[in-house]
């Protein structure tokens, strides 16, 4: 005999969905808490090295939107200067072909995603905000070297300011 | 002498409307309890909307609504003023008339229904001795304004819809009178307030099988999960209230909240003894009750899929009104020949007639001759 057919079934539902009524929500209240990101994830910020940075611009040609403008000078000692380095983010499709592209590993791509602003000038990046500061560190996209120094994978499971 | 001299006392004329210690004249009555009822209803509905967003959340592990006031308390309010301020459409090949007046129809009866209802020992508009009579007449109206709502809409969805629900209101208003009237037989009165008075024992002990009854059969009529098939958003957009924007359907929104918080209110009063309890005053309790039934009907929203038409039907004409007929008849018969010391006993009775005939019925209940998968 299937009590299933009897009743039963509906009483399994309900007591499952009981034990949802007491359990901790899953959703993220994203402003208030945020997961924690693993550092092995490529995220969408662009983030520009200053020293290795030879101002060769195959980064701008290989970028498919032409997001990225850089002006250098002659130097003293007949290498480039660079003088202006921008990315327009608001145009940035986020392919990555720049970072791949980079004869000498000076672009990286982070591993934030917070990149939403609220005025439109405020996307264009110049050579200071390409920078990698406490936030913005390089995730190991197309970078073994970096990658193998990364902390091991992690899943998005903690977050913070969560109220237990 | 005129009828709107504040000074009369009616209560002479018509014995049994008014509390006997109320002050004042049949008027002030009269005038208090309709603003105390407006207020009730109204809030009571915007705190179950959210209540339900709330609970539903929950139920589905996220948390509901939360950013508007504390705990989002005020995203009814914000709802509301959403709605309100929304374009108001008419459809071009629709009719206007009925169209305009299919809300009104539809709110008024729901708003009715709360005239009989005890807040507290005599704390009610009227009371009716035919109470719990007026409740299901006048409920049942409403799905006229819905069936309105359905044919000026000039819609297949909008006429699907009003249908559906018009053929579950006539299905199920069936086993919801027989199940009512297994308490009604019980308290030996139709007065919703003497139906409390004799719950010594709440009359959900007395009667576990007629308040399952009671619960499908209101749950059906009220339109909600698992029979809310005039709404079917998955099949017919919303049904009747696919065309309706604005104030009007705000009207529609609120006629479905005030509707379950009726459903509530009633089954407090019948089946769980209403105001009475220990310890807390009788309006607490009232409400707490109240708010105990929503919540139930929450869960069980959270819990189970909709039924298909013909289940939905299959369920009220094979499966509860035979169940509601024996029950009145072995309720008829314990009223009869029970001996009045032995009261407890009868509950165990009727809690084991319930499970074997649940049981049964469940062996029984069969679709399209059998050739059907339930």
């Amino acid at each position: 005999m299937k009590f299933e057919r009897y009743g039963a079934g509906i009483a399994k539902g309900m007591v499952v969905t009981l034990k949802h009524l007491f359990r901790h929500p899953v959703t993220t209240q994203y402003p208030e808490e945020r997961l924690t990101v693993s550092r092995r994830t490529r995220g969408n910020e662009l983030i520009w090295d200053r020293e290795r940075c030879t101002g060769c611009a195959t980064c701008a040609k290989s970028c498919p939107q032409g997001a990225i403008r850089i002006v250098t000078s002659r130097g003293e000692e007949n290498d480039y200067i660079v003088e202006e380095f921008r990315v327009d983010s608001g145009y940035c499709i986020f392919c990555g072909l720049c970072v791949e592209s980079c004869p000498y590993e000076a672009l990286f791509m982070g591993y934030g995603y917070e990149r939403a602003r609220y005025r439109r000038r405020e996307l264009v990046l110049n050579k200071e905000e390409l920078l990698t500061s406490e936030k913005k560190q390089p995730s190991g996209y197309a970078r073994p070297k970096v990658e193998a120094a990364l902390p091991p994978q992690t899943l998005l499971l903690d977050r913070d300011g969560v109220k237990k | 002498m005129s009828l709107f001299d504040p000074g009369l006392n009616l209560s002479a004329y018509y014995p049994g409307t008014l509390p006997p210690e109320w002050p004042g004249g049949y008027w002030i009555h009269w005038g208090v309890f309709v603003v105390i009822i407006l207020a009730f209803v109204l809030l009571m509905a915007m705190g179950f909307i959210w209540l339900e967003r709330r609970e539903v959340g929950r139920f589905q592990a996220r948390l509901g609504p939360n950013r508007v006031g504390p705990f989002g308390v005020l995203q009814p309010v914000a709802d509301a003023i959403k709605v309100l301020t929304k374009e108001d459409i008419i459809p071009a090949k629709g009719d206007k008339l009925v169209y305009w007046l299919a809300p009104v129809v539809a709110f008024v009866p729901v708003l009715m229904v709360f005239a009989v209802v005890p807040f507290q020992d005599g704390a009610l508009l009227a009371d009716l001795n035919i109470g719990i009579l007026y409740v299901v007449a006048i409920s049942s109206v409403s799905v006229v304004g819905v069936f309105m709502a359905g044919w000026s809409s000039n819609n297949k969805y909008s006429l699907l819809g009003a249908m559906r629900a018009v053929s579950q209101l006539v299905s199920y208003e069936i086993p919801l009178g027989l199940s009512i009237l297994g308490v009604v037989v019980l308290a030996g009165s139709l007065s919703l307030n003497s139906i409390v008075e004799a719950q010594h024992i709440p009359f959900i002990l007395l009667q576990p099988l007629g308040f399952l009854i009671y619960m499908a059969a209101a749950a059906a009529e009220i339109n909600r999960t698992p029979f809310d098939l005039l709404e079917a958003d998955s099949e017919i957009v919303a049904g009747f209230h696919t065309e309706y924007s604005g104030m009007k359907f705000a009207l529609f929104y609120l006629v479905e909240y005030c509707e379950v918080l009726a459903v509530s209110v009633i089954v407090t009063t019948l089946f769980l003894a209403g105001w009475k309890g220990p310890l807390l005053p009788p309006l607490l309790w009232f409400l707490i009750k109240v708010f105990g039934v929503f919540t139930v009907i929450v869960w069980v929203r959270a819990t189970v899929p909709r039924l298909r038409v013909d289940q939905v039907m299959a369920f009220a004409w094979k499966c509860l009104l035979p169940l509601a007929l024996i029950n009145l008849l072995i309720t008829g018969i314990q009223v009869l020949v029970w001996p009045e010391v032995l009261p407890w006993a009868v509950v165990f009775l009727n809690l084991a007639i319930m499970v074997v005939l649940i049981l049964l019925w469940s062996k029984f209940f069969k679709l399209g001759g059998g050739r059907v998968e339930v």
